[in-house]
């Protein structure tokens, strides 16, 4: 039976204007609490899980409460993705309020919870491995006396599973940190839910997105999709080509990610269980690969002369694909996820248009005035060259919309807030494997709760064949970057982020608002309580307001 | 592909044109163009001079009537020095000189001393700015030394912050200042920032930040909308029910009164005032949580629903409460302004009550609940003259009823431009001073370059004589906070209100072209960055030191 949390509305939740807080408030007040914000039955977890069963009866996590492996765990001490999660979570739960005396002064001998014991249960715990596309993430908490158990088949879902244990610990009224006796059996609906964030537009510092992965494994996310590079700046150092930073960068010594912080951003990553796809965009928002790599882009001409500007990657020339198969094989060494992302949005056909050479090898390819089969050459030879590395390669949508062949496990992102669902119907019906961002451009921004909207997409709710469904395989929330840096970002990501966060981990039925709106404002509250500067829904107060300034 | 090979590769090397276009556009931001908002008259040349922190002084001229020990300047100057050498107080400027000296690369001697000169008319060191200060300055920077002149303590400060602005540093971490000559005055007296501490309580801290970007931007009036329907922060001395009962938390969520102090003595020294706004008669839920009886009961059915409406305008006891709390205010709040709200007050929760209804008819009102809110307004209005402070209330006050003291200040916060210049030509025909708010609601947020619309009001557009004009003494920037807490307060406020700063501060005519004032206003929001301040970026681009938080 789901009951109410009492006692967690006292101290985790936020009190809406209405509700007059006061300390000591007795129990029995909790259920006056004006309408305006109520406790959900569901506490405050974020994402919601698959299936929940919280009990009334609540235990202490006493000073002595630990987070261990179980006996026969496929994962030991020597895993440390589950290590540091242990440590990153009890800090999470006993944190900032530690309090002095906790533990003494106790009225009654209430029963305690002594362990969370972590159990991997398949023979592979992946424990060294890297999250992928196909990884299990499913795992079961049981909260019951006199300890915890966290079963998962790896330690994806384990890493969850933590998450999950730390948003059902609240305070009891005299601070005591508490949990209910609960049931979890929970998984992901999508496999791949990402964020984008654009580090070309504005540089952001690396520990801007550590910070931000670290908000992600908050809200299970588990794919950093790192928009790179793009016209205005090329801030990734390339071993191979280390002229496309030092003269692509905003500056080629404070704005660069050199090797070292690839490696750092992957790893923080992975201990969160966050894929980290890269995506260096052609042909078009090139025009800072052309800084340092000559002949790269397209010379634009103005009648019959060169103008001095530069369009697209220049797709007549074999220099262009040397230098590619050079560079992303350099790439997909860097990056150890299975997929790169390859762009191909947006290509201005201008330019193409006024070059003569490029006229003339329209005609000898027998290409007559389509530009998009020249478009097309171009993103067929880079998907060989990207085929021999081994990855598979994701491509925004325009790839498909004009026409290029694709292979058919290519996955198609789509972008374009109009006919979205349409465009969905098409990619799905051509048998491709989709991604849809299209209705979860955080970037753009409106007075009011606009994460109702983000909400309140269900992803699937396109004209399809179940099949067809079964081709969408998630959802990303873009954050691009001409108004974004480092000062704005993570207060404009969260919690509107998290909206998109529970839309693609839970089950379709939930759509609550109200619900999701009471959950969500403690989610936020523990968020800034973390130290994550998440914007607030509505007018409230989070218990610990943000001091990070 | 052999067809390939035989189209020729591309003639035309690229030139590196970017990184030189920016490095000369760099360092023409380096003149004294850079100051952000723009001075009256300003006068540079390229010649410059090399600043040493070392040997860099302020002192005060013979002449001035403040000396040392003036609390507002001395402090002034240690903090003006930490931000004219941002890398001396982290340490990294020795590393530099040094570096540079043996290398014999640094041009001039590091040793040569620089001292501003800082004299002053008045003594009012100990005072508040209030509405009548001058904050006139004039600025020359020579060889060896700059003089500031002001006419108070309150200009000095003017001229240090724009002092700060015109020292600029080269690639290799020296600091040069430009000669330049600057004589500079406010176009607008008022120029306020609004920030809401009842929707979202913001800690002190977050306060004082803001209060630290405003005198950046040379803003001069803190407009603190205290309290509100969903908290009641202020802690009061003689009704501290009113936060123990109305704020979001008893313990953590309020002001105390050394809060307040602290508040009224940071904004002090950097030449602001402390506009404290206490709202009513409505938006005023949360004080009916501390003061029983204050607030109207709505009745639904012949019997009191249990909700609670406006304040009480038909008790008695409601303006002995009043009168009270105004009396605490008007000694914690040093300012001679007090903002007393009057806005939107809703009127079904006094129709519904029948007492209401009664005082109505007693006071021969009819059924007009307008003449009710003016009468109550009346009241508060002359709670206020009697305590010598000067009432300033939303325009809804002035809309309702004319009948209100002709030094009371009304504050236009409505409408589209077409809409609220038709309400300055009224107001100001009327006779009454106004601050126009209207076009600087700046919690509206939207995707793109909105800084252009704050940056484009003609505030003195109305038809009106110039006796009218005269009569809009400024403008403020509103930042309510419905969706704003310490967590996004700072970059959704800055660099966007800065726009509006300089409309406030500078020559119209100099200042109307948004895309003029681009790159100033880029090389200021990277200023404010440098400074700790995390104003968020205008467009694209980047900043030499990016902000290094979260």
């Amino acid at each position: 039976m789901l009951l109410l949390l009492k006692f967690a509305v006292l101290l985790l939740t936020l009190g809406l204007c209405q509700g007059n807080r006061q300390p000591n408030i007795l129990v029995e007040d909790v259920e006056d609490v004006e309408p305006a914000f109520e406790p959900s039955r569901f506490g405050s977890l974020w994402p919601l899980p698959q299936k929940v069963k919280i009990s009334q009866d609540s235990f202490k996590l006493g000073s002595s409460f630990r987070i261990v492996d179980g006996k026969g765990s496929s994962a030991g001490s020597s895993c440390n993705i589950l290590q540091n999660a242990y440590r990153r979570y009890y800090e999470y739960i006993f944190g900032g309020a530690k309090r002095q005396g906790l533990g003494k002064n106790r009225r009654s001998a209430p029963s305690e919870l002594t362990e969370l014991r972590v159990y991997i249960t398949s023979a592979d715990s992946e424990c060294d491995g890297y999250p992928s596309v196909k990884s299990d993430e499913s795992y079961d908490l049981s909260v019951v006396q006199p300890f915890a158990v966290l079963r998962a088949p790896k330690v994806w879902g384990a890493l969850h599973g933590l998450e999950t244990f730390s948003q059902l610990v609240y305070e009891d009224e005299y601070g005591a940190k508490s949990i209910n006796a609960t049931a979890i059996s929970d998984f992901p609906r999508f496999a791949h839910r990402g964020i984008l964030l654009d580090t070309s537009r504005h540089f952001l510092p690396v520990k801007v997105i550590l910070a931000n992965l670290e908000t992600m494994a908050m809200n299970k996310f588990n794919v950093f999709h790192w928009h790179i590079v793009d016209d205005p700046s090329f801030p990734y150092l390339s071993r191979t080509f280390p002229q496309l930073s030092q003269q692509g960068s905003y500056h080629p010594y404070t704005h660069v990610y050199t090797p070292a912080d690839v490696k750092m951003v992957i790893e923080f990553a992975r201990l969160r269980g966050i894929r980290v796809i890269p995506e260096f965009d052609t042909p078009g928002h090139t025009q800072s690969w052309g800084k340092g790599q000559p002949d790269l882009l397209t010379p634009c001409y103005s009648g019959a002369t060169p103008s001095g500007t530069f369009g697209p990657v220049n797709p007549i020339l074999n220099t262009t694909y040397d230098f590619m198969a050079q560079f992303f094989k350099e790439i997909s060494s860097v990056f150890p996820d299975g997929y790169v992302h390859l762009g191909g949005d947006e290509v201005d056909f201008t330019c193409w248009k006024s070059n003569p050479d490029i006229q003339k090898f329209m005609d000898a390819q027998g290409f007559g005035k389509d530009y998009s089969k020249l478009e097309s050459f171009y993103i067929q030879k880079l998907l060989n060259i990207v085929t021999t590395t081994k990855k598979g390669y994701i491509i925004w949508q325009e790839v498909f919309d004009n026409g290029v062949t694709l292979k058919p496990d290519t996955v198609v992102h789509v972008w374009i807030g109009s006919g979205t669902n349409e465009e969905m119907s098409k990619v799905t019906a051509a048998g491709y494997t989709t991604i849809l961002s299209a209705p979860w451009y955080l970037d753009y921004i409106s007075i009011g709760q606009d994460w109702r909207n983000y909400y309140k997409v269900e992803p699937l709710n396109f004209n399809g064949t179940e099949k067809q469904k079964a081709l969408v395989i998630g959802g990303e929330a873009c954050l691009w970057g001409e108004f974004v840096d480092a000062t704005n970002l993570t207060p404009r990501l969260w919690p509107r982020a998290s909206a998109v966060g529970e839309r693609l981990w839970s089950s379709k039925d939930v759509t609550d608002l109200n619900d999701a709106f009471n959950r969500l404002s403690v989610h936020r509250c523990r968020m800034v309580e973390r130290g994550i500067p998440a914007e607030p829904l509505f007018y409230s107060y989070c218990p610990r307001e943000y001091k990070g300034l | 592909m052999g067809v390939m090979s035989t189209v020729s590769s591309g003639q035309h090397t690229r030139p590196m044109c970017y990184l030189l276009l920016l490095m000369i556009l760099q360092l023409g931001l380096h003149t004294a163009e850079g100051v952000w908002p723009l001075p009256q008259t300003l006068i540079s040349s390229t010649e410059r001079f090399h600043l040493s922190p070392q040997a860099f002084y302020f002192g005060y001229g013979r002449q001035s009537a403040a000396q040392q020990g003036c609390s507002v300047l001395d402090a002034a100057f240690m903090r003006y020095f930490a931000l004219i050498f941002p890398d001396y107080t982290s340490g990294r400027w020795n590393l530099f000189s040094d570096k540079n000296e043996k290398d014999g690369t640094l041009p001039f001697s590091v040793d040569k001393q620089f001292t501003v000169e800082v004299s002053v008319d008045h003594n009012d060191c100990d005072g508040y700015p209030n509405e009548s200060s001058s904050e006139r300055y004039n600025l020359s920077v020579f060889s060896g030394r700059a003089s500031l002149k002001a006419v108070t303590v309150w200009g000095a400060l003017r001229g240090l912050e724009t002092f700060s602005q015109l020292v600029y540093q080269d690639d290799f971490g020296s600091y040069f200042v430009n000669k330049t000559d600057i004589e500079d005055f406010p176009r607008f007296q008022f120029r306020g920032i609004l920030l809401d501490t009842s929707r979202h309580y913001l800690p002190v801290q977050a306060i004082l930040k803001t209060l630290d970007a405003m005198a950046y931007s040379k803003f001069n009036v803190f407009h603190w909308h205290i309290v509100d329907d969903p908290s009641f922060p202020y802690q009061s001395r003689t009704f501290p029910d009113l936060s123990s009962k109305g704020a979001f938390h008893p313990m953590t969520h309020i002001y105390t009164q050394s809060d307040v102090r602290r508040v009224i003595s940071h904004a002090r020294m950097r030449g602001i005032r402390v506009l404290p706004e206490f709202d009513s008669p409505g938006h005023t839920k949360s004080w009916g949580k501390g003061q029983p009886d204050l607030l109207t009961p709505c009745y639904k059915g012949g019997i009191p629903s249990g909700t609670f409406g406006p304040i009480n305008p038909a008790l008695p006891s409601t303006y002995h409460f009043m009168a009270t709390l105004f009396k605490e205010v008007s000694v914690v709040f040093p300012d001679s302004y007090i903002h007393l709200g009057g806005d939107e007050v809703d009127f079904s929760c006094w129709k519904s009550n029948p007492y209401v209804r009664a005082f109505m008819q007693k006071m021969g009102f009819g059924s007009d609940f307008t003449k009710l809110e003016a009468f109550y307004m009346e009241n508060i209005v002359n709670i206020t003259s009697a305590l010598n402070k000067t009432s300033i209330v939303w325009q809804d006050v002035f809309d309702y009823h004319e009948r209100i003291p002709k030094d009371t200040v009304l504050h236009i916060w409505k409408g589209t431009p077409a809409s609220y210049y038709a309400e300055l030509s009224r107001m100001t025909k009327a006779g009454m001073r106004v601050v126009l708010a209207a076009p600087w609601y700046i919690n509206h947020i939207s995707y793109g370059q909105d800084w252009h619309n704050y940056y484009t009001v003609q505030p003195l557009n109305f038809s009106g004589t110039e006796e009218q004009k005269k009569l809009v003494i400024g403008g403020e920037v509103c930042m309510w906070g419905e969706y704003v807490d310490a967590t996004n307060l700072t970059p959704r406020l800055w660099p966007r209100a800065s726009a509006a700063a300089e409309r406030l501060w500078s020559d119209e005519k100099q200042t109307s072209n948004v895309d003029m004032a681009f790159p100033r206003l880029q090389d200021f929001r990277c200023k404010l960055v440098r400074r700790g301040i995390q104003a968020e970026p205008l467009y694209v681009g980047h900043c030499k030191q990016e902000y290094q938080g979260i």
